[in-house]
């Protein structure tokens, strides 16, 4: 059955707190901590950031703690600005980019969790094998019988570009295939929201000549058809995609070749 | 442990190439459902201070026998493939799961069996 239950050793305990001395515009981080050489559960660690001396951002608080306070913090970042979906993460609850997300709109503590149900390889930063191998499988490149033309690019009408938008904007950071519960039941076979994004893009992409197969390796109860419209992957998209809606998509092609 | 690459793991063994034909069908069901249900809640509140014979002979008219079962095999079916796809989210372990997936199809024919010939007895029998 599926484990609604941490197990023992993953249980998150109290941890640290560091103060911030003589601040007066204090917020206060709570960050999940966790170290696989220690052996120790992970724990929960609290940082009093002085708002006067931080930039606007999450990514900016955590790093002025990573510079400032606590060097062991690890986290991925790189772009600081929605492109590189580095910095995805679970914040006040909802998984989005650390780098997108102003810190004036966190009520209270802000809790900050690595993605979740993904093995955690060290605090923030979850292991993406899966969901990587995942987007390998689905073969996310074009495929075509036909040549290239020797002299130019392979055309596209304004009309045909215009069914990708919505769909080339995806920055791969996996918020919403981790933010998916039939992905947390079902991540071994089910290829969760943001791959099936990715493998819209390409079945809708009129230069691909490869739709029928396409749509032949997604025709399955566990790869496609888990998703059940839940809806948390168009929610929780930092970068304002509809996810189900790609899904959608790809079983209304999947309907249109049968009737 | 397994030493099989992670690509090899998200390929596992393909796709079953199935799958459409119950999607479509939970749907289908689903709104067929909407106008059943509608007429069924229509007829049970008619119906309510009934004695057995105005029930009877509510019954006996073919067009309410016939919309009946109709109700009744529609939603045994909606529930199946539902049944099926909260088996398959959340049973993991492979024979349970398929004990579940052949037991609740057994069930749920069996209801859908016993309810045919209860509607077919008070609508034709003696």
């Amino acid at each position: 059955m599926v484990e609604f239950a941490l197990p023992p050793n993953s249980r998150v305990q109290p941890g640290k707190v560091y103060k911030a001395v003589g601040a007066k515009n204090v917020k206060v981080f709570k960050i999940y901590r966790y170290d696989p050489d220690s052996n120790a559960n992970p724990r929960l660690d609290s940082y009093e950031i002085d708002l006067d001396a931080c930039g606007p951002m999450v990514l900016d608080a955590l790093l002025k703690i990573k510079n400032e306070i606590d060097s062991t913090l690890t986290f991925r970042r790189s772009c600081r600005e929605g492109i590189c979906g580095s910095c995805a993460m679970n914040i006040d609850g909802t998984n989005t980019l650390a780098c997108l997300k102003p810190i004036e709109d966190i009520k209270g503590e802000a809790a900050i969790y690595p993605l979740p149900h993904m093995p955690v390889v060290k605090d923030l930063i979850p292991d993406l094998t899966l969901p990587y191998a995942q987007l390998a499988s689905i073969k996310p490149w074009m495929q075509t019988q036909t040549a290239p033309p020797p002299d130019g690019e392979r055309l596209q009408s304004p009309e045909e570009r215009e069914k990708l938008d919505g769909l080339w904007e995806c920055i791969l950071c996996f918020c919403c295939q981790t933010s998916c519960p039939s992905y947390w039941w079902n991540g071994d076979r089910y290829l969760g929201p943001s791959v099936l994004l990715q493998a819209a893009r390409w079945i809708l992409d009129s230069r691909d000549e490869m739709t029928g197969e396409r749509l032949d390796d997604l025709e399955d109860p566990f790869k496609l058809y888990r998703c059940h419209t839940i809806m948390n992957c168009t929610k929780t998209c930092p970068k304002g995609l509809n996810p189900a809606k790609a899904i959608g998509a790809i079983k209304e092609k999947i309907m249109e070749r049968r009737v | 442990m397994s030493l099989e690459s992670p690509v090899g793991r998200a390929r596992g063994l393909g796709s079953a190439k199935e799958g459409a034909g119950h999607w479509i069908a939970q749907r289908v069901t689903a709104i067929f459902l909407i106008p059943l249900s509608l007429w069924f809640a229509v007829s049970v509140i008619g119906l309510s201070h009934a004695d057995y014979a105005t029930f009877k002979a509510w019954m006996a008219k073919p067009g309410n026998s016939s919309l009946l079962l109709l109700t009744m095999l529609t939603v045994m079916y909606h529930a199946q493939l539902g049944l099926q796809v909260v088996i398959e989210d959340y049973v993991h372990c492979e024979c349970k799961k398929i004990a579940a997936l052949v037991g609740s199809k057994l069930v749920i024919a069996f209801l859908a069996v016993f309810m045919t010939v209860s509607i077919l007895k008070v609508a034709i029998g003696a």
